[in-house]
């Protein structure tokens, strides 16, 4: 099926570049050049480089063989919880730097919810000796204190989004104020494969590393590239597009994404997007979106923090409006049951985000010959007071 | 002709344009507001419609759009506020807010609410000028509306040209790279990008809004367009203790005075 991005940033229905006038500059100065930048083979050398030496690409796909005997398939584990800083977002964050570089910014800005995209960023930030400000709910930084210190301790400055629901979506609509104050000499790195065009491409492409190493990894291990089934949890979406983007064109390999469905998809305190929400326009793109009636974004709920986003990227809602993408979502409890199932089984504690992947396998049917790989797109160390918290382990 | 486009011909200079949001600071306020300000002297109303995620605003109108939403402002609210509005008020009307409520109102169902009701206009910051000419030109052309377009300091020139080409009523000139109400006064920098877009003597009126906040403010910004808009400072202003149509009358003047 055709997944591409159109010359207009749409997928499908979804997309575009709903931006104020204030940053089309920005954003018309990224769509005319991030293709010609990060195609450029000097960018791509730096670019890989980075990702083998600094990242630790490729991540592991790593059979697992107990969970494959609970479920009944050969499952595999997409290793990216093994990444430097501790989840997928990394790859993003080190392609947008240098993209960054490229076109002579010289201050970044980001905005975050649990805080792992932020400290991805500040991350490259220092790398790269680059002033960096994150943008983070007050909620948030309450609720994800260790990763507020870990983005100080590389030097970033952490500002509070004290507007509105101040969490997530306020973060992003701070670090987008931000950005019209200080269009000339700032670059705003998203972290998801959310926001006006061409941001969704352009992350997704940093992130399709993923699915390029599970392509090479499965003609190894399975003497075929494509996998029966992959599946990856998804808030704005970008460890799910990282990892289903080499496969879009593959129709026989079934791509799944599950949300966060918090406490019950009818408890009013719910992230499952493709449930609840409508087509609307929030963050400078067309997808589905949660919102009352008067069209007013509603606050989503999850323990997770990473899938507590009120809409879903653009590719998303089109590969979930085509039926391309099977979408499940999972409560807060499912989740957690998965993470320490995880745990005992594999030795592995994922970040609650990834135990949301973690979970659809319990509400999916396999044949012993299935091949199903899982992206293990974080590791659980953020969230281990979350763990204490819930406690039945 | 529309309202807008009569005003500026027979008033082609020192044009007051005064933003406030629907339903602050009371949900009741709309109408009471706009009778004040059209009899206080402003030329030009821009009624905000509250957003739950307003990026392209500070603080103040921030603000402003929380206490509206909580006093349960809606657009369908907003609509019932002004059944009776031309009945009293005679100056130029325009509605200010993101596209989102609009799209979930129904874009054709909005634009025929705002025919009957007698608004001359729209500004929609975050609806581009592509989605504007592909979707919604056709539509807001066919109830009377013009569609008002931003221009800032980074604007480049051939875009301020595309934006006049497709302009009708005014060019709404944000002054510096900024959030509204991010920053009062007018610097040198700003007036050599005022003198810029004034020397390409554009088809269009200009107003020049974000950080006009007074007199001082009013005066300079009219000796480079053809008026201004006031918009955190109004909000600011009828946010204070007292009678709400004194406050209007004494803001007013003092900016026109």
């Amino acid at each position: 099926m055709n997944v591409k991005v159109d010359k207009n940033g749409y997928y499908g229905n979804f997309g575009g570049a709903y931006i104020p006038e204030m940053l089309y500059p920005n954003i018309e100065e990224l769509r005319e050049n991030y293709e010609q930048i990060t195609e450029d083979a000097v960018f791509q050398k730096q670019f890989q480089q980075l990702l083998k030496d600094y990242v630790g690409r490729p991540t592991p796909l790593y059979h697992a063989e107990r969970l494959s005997d609970k479920y009944g398939a050969k499952i595999y584990l997409k290793r990216e919880d093994l990444c430097h800083t501790g989840a997928h977002k990394v790859n993003n964050t080190i392609g947008q730097i240098l993209l960054a570089q490229r076109l002579g910014k010289k201050k970044i800005i980001a905005e975050t919810g649990a805080g792992q995209h932020g400290v991805a960023t500040a991350t490259v930030c220092a790398l790269m000796g680059v002033e960096c400000i994150v943008y983070m709910g007050e909620i948030d930084m309450a609720r994800q204190k260790p990763n507020v210190e870990r983005m100080r301790i590389l030097g970033a400055e952490v500002r509070p989004a004290k507007s509105g629901s101040k969490t997530l979506k306020d973060a992003t609509n701070e670090a987008m104020r931000h950005w019209i104050n200080n269009p000339s000499d700032t670059h705003y790195i998203i972290g998801s494969v959310v926001g006006p065009h061409p941001y969704p491409e352009m992350v997704a492409r940093f992130q399709s590393v993923i699915s390029a190493e599970i392509r090479k990894q499965l003609l190894e291990k399975e003497g075929t590239e494509l996998p029966d089934y992959v599946i990856a949890c998804v808030g704005g979406g970008s460890n799910a597009a990282g990892a289903f983007y080499n496969f879009y064109e593959d129709n026989d390999v079934n791509l799944v994404a599950v949300e966060a469905a918090g406490l019950g998809n009818d408890s009013g305190e719910s992230a499952a997007t493709t449930v609840l929400g409508k087509p609307g326009v929030l963050h400078g793109s067309k997808t589905l979106l949660m919102q009352t009636e008067d069209g007013q974004v509603v606050e989503p709920y999850s323990i997770s923090a990473g899938l507590d986003y009120p809409g879903i990227g653009p590719v998303h809602a089109h590969l979930f409006e085509s039926g391309r993408a099977q979408f499940h979502s999972v409560t807060d409890e499912e989740a957690m049951v998965a993470g320490v199932e995880l745990s005992r089984l594999e030795g592995i504690i994922p970040a609650i985000e990834s135990a949301h992947a973690f979970a659809a396998l319990e509400k999916m049917e396999f044949k012993p010959s299935d091949v199903v790989v899982v992206n293990l797109s974080g590791r659980g160390d953020k969230d281990l007071e979350t763990y204490i918290k819930w406690g039945k382990y | 002709m529309n309202r807008i486009e009569k005003l500026f011909e027979t008033k082609p200079e020192r044009v007051l344009n005064v933003y406030f949001t629907a339903g602050y600071p009371k949900l009741d306020d709309t109408l009471g507001i706009m009778q004040s300000l059209e009899k206080s002297g402003a030329d030009l109303i821009e009624v905000g419609i509250p957003f739950s995620d307003p990026v392209a605003d500070g603080p103040t109108i921030q603000e402003s759009n929380g206490v509206a939403l909580a006093n349960g402002m809606t657009v369908k609210l907003l609509f019932e506020q002004l059944a009776e509005l031309r009945q009293t008020v005679n100056i130029p009307v325009v509605l200010m807010g993101y596209i989102n409520p609009i799209v979930q109102y129904g874009v054709e169902a909005f634009c025929k609410r705002c025919q009957e009701v007698g608004v001359d206009g729209l500004i929609l910051p975050d609806l581009p000028m592509f989605e504007y000419m592909e979707v919604y030109k056709p539509v807001f052309d066919a109830h009377g509306l013009l569609n008002i377009f931003l221009i800032t300091p980074q604007t480049s020139e051939a875009r301020i040209r595309e934006i006049d080409n497709n302009s009708k009523g005014f060019i709404y000139m944000v002054s510096s790279a900024s959030t509204t109400g991010a920053k009062t006064g007018i610097s040198t920098d700003q007036e050599a990008y005022f003198a810029r877009v004034k020397a390409m003597s554009l088809k269009n009126p200009t107003l020049i809004g974000f950080g006009i906040s007074n007199k001082e403010t009013f005066d300079k910004a009219c000796a480079n367009a053809n008026g201004a808009i006031i918009g955190s400072a109004f909000i600011k202003a009828i946010a204070q203790e007292g009678d709400l149509d004194k406050n209007i009358n004494e803001f007013v003047n003092g900016v026109i005075g």
